[in-house]
């Protein structure tokens, strides 16, 4: 495939996804409705469509699948970034211990009864907290070697699942537990405008910052010491690559709870289209996520009469299709 | 012809890891435009020094000056806009063309957010075309063979444009023709005025060269001087701890003569 194309269907996918997402769904408004409900934003239009059909449009889907390609792109370029960084195929958004650090503060909301605003500023801030923890155990002689934070990441990551996991044991069975369980299968069904807006702003500076660093991140990937010999202060961009990515999937943890496998496969897939230079995989992982999460949404809300929890899907879909890359590739770099 | 003043000024240098010193008391010149080989066995400090030298690891006493600039007082991009490093083992990351590995050695002179311009792909091609590996600059890196993969790396130090050109056992783990053909563009490059400190266990290695070489014995004592003056049986003998000869043979064509030493 051409270089042209692939950059056309990069940009041409997800936005028709996003027009797709607008008028699938049980209650049915027309493609061309949903056009015209758009259209009327800018231009004076007569409004001659239903005032439930609009509100469906512009205040439960628009801001859902907007959330949904804002997630998933920003799960799958931390993802790749990270994959890079640590060198490792096998890296997740994770491996610092944010899912697990956020997933155990949003129990914590939960048991307190907090409201869904408060829910996300606290995994929100224990996502960055986790990570924070992380760093600070991994660091040695003004150094944070790659091994210190993998290894650093599992001990806090388990830490928290163990607090997690004591939340649970402690929580009412009848209502909290529930409450707590569901929320961590994930889900994008409390997607509003204002929910939308708060997690934006940490997701789009995240992004904005690894694509910065993004050719730096190459030098990177050929070792520490030798990125050094070439320049590059390591531990500055290892830095600013830990907390863009930590804005980023904190903040997509506090809306969505555990959306598992986004940030592991999806630069895999990148990688096979368009190569491992990260000038080009970060921008490419930024679509084929945002497309991949948004379109895996859709069928959450859509395929039964009620929701199917987000982070069983991504794993369902996502489990199998890296086991295909996996033989297709016999574990090698693509 | 440069003035006698020398690029490198190494004084009184030491290092030691935790309690075990490493070396001591070293002084050493290196000149502009000269190639020097460090020659020693395995486990004697050889790398220690090059990192010293090139200001990745600190020496615990003495000074390393570069240009009469102190090379810890070089921050990271700027040490590197004056010193590369060819690596002793470089573990291959993704598939980059081979020709984006090479122009990685000009991030240096790019920002934090920079990215290669196209002069900086066409000095990246040219370093490229003058290690000879210029047809491979479309291949990922990963796939050539580990020869040219070492030429690929010695081409992103040229493309530094550094001062000076620090290898670390750069023949170590290819096979005998690979060595061969690494050593030739090394003694190229230095016959260009490329000024070049290269670490080595083979005193063969050292022989090929017309440049000095600096003998470091097991506890960091260095002997420096020409080749025919420092790799002699007494030396090598002393230096390795076995029975050694230095040989010379009529080449097999041409005039001149074959040096080359072998235990016995």
């Amino acid at each position: 495939m051409s270089k042209l194309r692939t950059v056309a269907l990069l940009i041409v996918i997800p936005l028709a996804l996003l027009y797709a997402s607008l008028f699938v769904g049980r209650f049915l408004v027309s493609p061309l409705d949903v056009a015209r409900i758009l259209a009327a934003q800018i231009f004076p239009l007569n409004a001659d469509w239903s005032k439930s059909a609009e509100i469906i449009v512009l205040q439960i889907r628009l801001p859902r699948a907007l959330m949904a390609m804002c997630i998933g792109a920003g799960l799958s370029i931390s993802g790749a970034a990270y994959q890079g960084m640590f060198r490792n195929p096998l890296v997740s958004t994770d491996i610092l211990g944010v899912t697990a650090a956020s997933g155990f503060g949003a129990a914590v909301a939960l048991l307190l009864s907090r409201n869904a605003f408060e829910l996300q500023l606290i995994a929100f801030a224990f996502g960055l907290a986790g990570v924070a923890l992380t760093y600070r155990l991994a660091r040695i002689y003004r150094t944070t070697p790659v091994l210190m934070l993998v290894l650093s990441g599992v001990v806090v990551a388990a830490f928290f699942s163990a607090c997690l996991s004591g939340a649970k044991y402690v929580a009412d069975p009848e209502s909290k537990l529930p409450a707590i369980t569901y929320w961590l299968l994930g889900s994008l069904n409390a997607a509003s405008v204002k929910g939308l807006a708060m997690v934006l702003l940490p997701i789009v500076a995240g992004c904005v910052g690894l694509l910065l660093v993004r050719w730096k991140l190459n030098v990177l990937t050929m070792g520490d010491e030798e990125a050094r010999s070439l320049g590059v202060e390591t531990e500055r961009l290892k830095g600013i690559i830990i907390v863009c990515t930590t804005l980023i999937t904190a903040a997509a943890v506090s809306v969505s709870g555990m959306v598992g496998w986004v940030g592991l496969v999806i630069p895999h897939v990148g990688r096979m289209l368009v190569g491992p230079d990260h000038r080009l995989l970060l921008p490419a992982t930024l679509s084929i996520g945002a497309s991949y999460l948004l379109f895996i949404d859709d069928i959450a809300r859509t395929a039964s009469a009620g929701e199917i929890p987000l982070g069983i899907l991504t794993a369902l879909i996502g489990a199998p299709f890296f086991a295909y890359l996996l033989r297709k590739t016999r574990g090698t770099w693509h | 012809m440069a003035l006698a003043l020398p690029l490198i000024e190494i004084r009184a240098a030491g290092f030691r890891y935790g309690e075990r010193q490493v070396f001591s008391g070293i002084d050493l010149d290196v000149f502009r435009g000269e190639l020097l080989s460090i020659l020693g066995p395995n486990g004697c400090g050889k790398s220690t020094l090059l990192r010293c030298i090139g200001g990745a690891l600190t020496l615990h006493t003495g000074t390393v000056r570069l240009d009469q600039t102190d090379i810890t007082a070089l921050d990271t991009a700027a040490r590197a806009r004056r010193v590369g490093f060819l690596f002793q083992n470089h573990i291959p990351s993704f598939p980059f063309p081979v020709l984006d590995v090479v122009s990685m050695g000009r991030a240096p002179h790019l920002g934090l957010f920079g990215v290669p311009s196209s002069n900086d792909i066409a000095l990246a091609e040219r370093a490229l075309d003058r290690v000879g590996v210029l047809h491979l600059k479309d291949r990922p890196y990963t796939e050539v063979s580990g020869g040219e993969r070492q030429l690929v790396l010695l081409a992103r130090t040229l493309a530094q444009q550094p001062d000076v050109i620090l290898l670390d056992e750069p023949t170590s783990h290819l096979d005998l023709k690979n060595q061969v053909r690494s050593l030739k563009v090394i003694g190229e490059l230095a016959a260009q005025g490329v000024t070049m400190i290269m670490t080595t266990h083979d005193p063969n290695h050292a022989l090929q060269f017309p440049g000095r070489v600096v003998m470091m014995k097991p506890g960091g004592v260095i002997v420096a001087g020409l080749a025919s003056e420092v790799i002699t049986d007494a030396e090598l003998g002393a230096t390795y701890g076995i029975d050694i000869a230095v040989l010379k043979v009529p080449r097999p064509t041409g005039p001149g003569e074959i040096k080359f030493c072998s235990p016995w």
